[in-house]
């Protein structure tokens, strides 16, 4: 009776179905471009050939077993390698088209440029306020008065405003390890980088906690590029629009996360997020 | 991915939990396959007795998408299933939606055995509808078949052969309303028997529908509502 091999109503549902927030990656303004990526610690080979460019306002995560590499790749985006003894990077990595490897290319900029939150709080023994004021004082602001604004500024986009205003002089130590993590990207926030990486940013705190700084993940894409690196997939599946699954150093599949958690192409992909073993 | 496969998960508990989901879907699936059988029999052979059992025995078809139903969401809350195992879930709740209207199909077949039975109008056997009984009973078992297979190119056939079965239905009514033409004392029993026809190519419908949720479960694509050769496409890729 219905379902004949010829439709015969002029309603075009591939236009219904790509109404949801359907993300092709092809189509994203490119931040971040990885290309033909290694990387040594000493005689182990810990990255392998990885190419892939991170979209613009979007929010990346990067998941795999531990080991596999994910961490490492992150903290090539603002060299935080370069600290490790050993290690030796070849390969591009261009921000808005220039290579941070570039010999030209001033770190402290850069890490001004692309900012950094560790999986465990790390604030400093100081007030919130200071805290939060820091990364301008040492660019040499210190005006009350901006630095006033721009302390208020990150910490209401932090989601944390709220809960310090009325204890701002308060030693940040004090807070509990949710405040603390959302604090500790009030001051990555407040020196107004382009990208934020995200290691393991919620591993470390409880469920409430957790869904907080997931939240302020969703708020921040608006301005920032953002990459995050997280053990819980179910994590990834919530906060990111694209995924990228590494393995032993290589970069396995990287695509829109609902393909990634709904139809993986490849099997190893398949198996890891299903909880299979390979 | 190509092959769907329920276990190797480092949960042992959780590939016993899929595979029962799996299972006990299948044991609807035949449930249901027998209700029709029960019910085309009872239509041919004008078996009264069996027509009450297939309709008292609905409530165990309805009791089963229940409690599978119950079982998939338990799954879903405890587990957060993704890729091939959410594909699963996901088809096996909407398949049991499907069985259960077969179910309900089958009943109706069943009251209409019943009238036509027991109506004191001359009782003619019919063999139209007992070949479309027939056919859409293949179907139905195809589909199971297919699905206990996970054998996407069967669903593929199966599709095709549902319009066979959209071909004999109107064959069927035309037929029907010949009858009503010549012979208006025919109408009582050409409805009744219309009903029945209805209620079978209704079931040739849930059939595909279940096909289209098998190529969904394997090959992770949405054939709904698009035509044959698209979803044929999709099926081989």
């Amino acid at each position: 009776m219905n379902q004949n091999s010829t439709p015969t109503h002029a309603i075009d549902l591939s236009a219904i179905k790509r109404d949801r927030r359907h993300r092709d990656l092809a189509s994203e303004d490119v931040c971040l471009e990885v290309k033909n990526l290694d990387l040594y610690y000493g005689n182990k080979q810990a990255l392998k050939r990885i190419n892939m460019t991170i979209p613009r306002q979007r929010v990346s995560a990067f998941i795999g077993p531990s080991g596999c590499g994910k961490s490492t790749l992150l903290r090539c985006f603002n060299r935080m390698n370069d600290l490790v003894d050993g290690v030796r990077i070849d390969g591009t990595i261009e921000l808005d088209g220039v290579n941070i490897y570039d010999r030209q290319v001033n770190v402290s900029s850069l890490r001004r440029r692309v900012g950094m939150v560790f999986q465990k709080p790390n604030p400093f023994p100081k007030s919130i306020y200071e805290n939060v004021a820091y990364g301008l004082r040492i660019q040499g602001i210190n005006s009350r008065r901006t630095l006033d604004e721009v302390v208020k500024k990150a910490l209401k986009c932090a989601a944390l405003w709220d809960e310090v205003k009325d204890r701002l002089h308060d030693n940040a130590l004090g807070l509990s390890g949710g405040q603390q993590q959302r604090l500790v990207i009030a001051r990555a926030i407040a020196i107004e980088p382009e990208v934020l990486l995200l290691d393991e940013p919620a591993s470390a705190l409880d469920p409430i906690s957790t869904l907080k700084i997931e939240e302020l993940i969703y708020e921040l894409k608006d301005r920032y590029t953002i990459v995050i690196v997280t053990h819980n997939m179910q994590q990834a599946a919530r906060v990111s629009d694209y995924t990228a699954f590494m393995y032993m150093g290589e970069l396995v599949e990287y695509a829109d996360t609902d393909t990634i958690f709904t139809n993986p192409r490849r099997k190893q992909t398949e198996d890891y997020i299903t909880g299979r073993y390979g | 991915m190509e092959k769907v496969h329920i276990g190797h998960h480092i949960s042992q508990q959780f590939n016993e939990e899929l595979e029962d989901i799996r299972t006990r879907m299948l044991a609807m699936g035949g449930l249901v396959e027998q209700q029709l059988a029960d019910a085309l029999k009872a239509l041919t052979e004008g078996d009264t007795e069996l027509a009450e059992r297939v309709i008292t025995g609905d409530y165990r078809v309805n009791a089963m998408e229940v409690s599978i139903d119950e079982e998939c969401n338990r799954v879903l809350a405890r587990r957060q299933p993704a890729a091939s195992d959410l594909r699963l879930v996901v088809a096996v709740i909407k398949t049991i939606t499907d069985l259960e209207r077969i179910g309900d199909q089958a009943e109706r077949v069943a009251r209409m055995s019943l009238r036509l039975t027991r109506s004191n109008a001359d009782r003619r056997p019919y063999s139209s509808l007992r070949n479309l009984g027939e056919r859409v009973r293949q179907q139905l078992h195809d589909t199971l078949d297919a699905y206990a297979r996970m054998d996407t190119e069967a669903a593929v056939q199966i599709a095709r052969a549902d319009l066979q079965i959209d071909r004999d239905y109107d064959a069927l009514s035309r037929e029907l309303i010949t009858f009503m033409m010549e012979d208006p004392r025919t109408i009582t029993w050409a409805l009744d028997v219309m009903w029945s026809a209805r209620a079978l190519e209704r079931i040739g419908d849930h059939a595909r529908n279940i096909c289209e949720y098998l190529i969904y479960l394997v090959k992770g694509k949405d054939v709904r509502h698009v035509s044959l050769e698209q979803m044929e496409a999709e099926a081989r890729k």
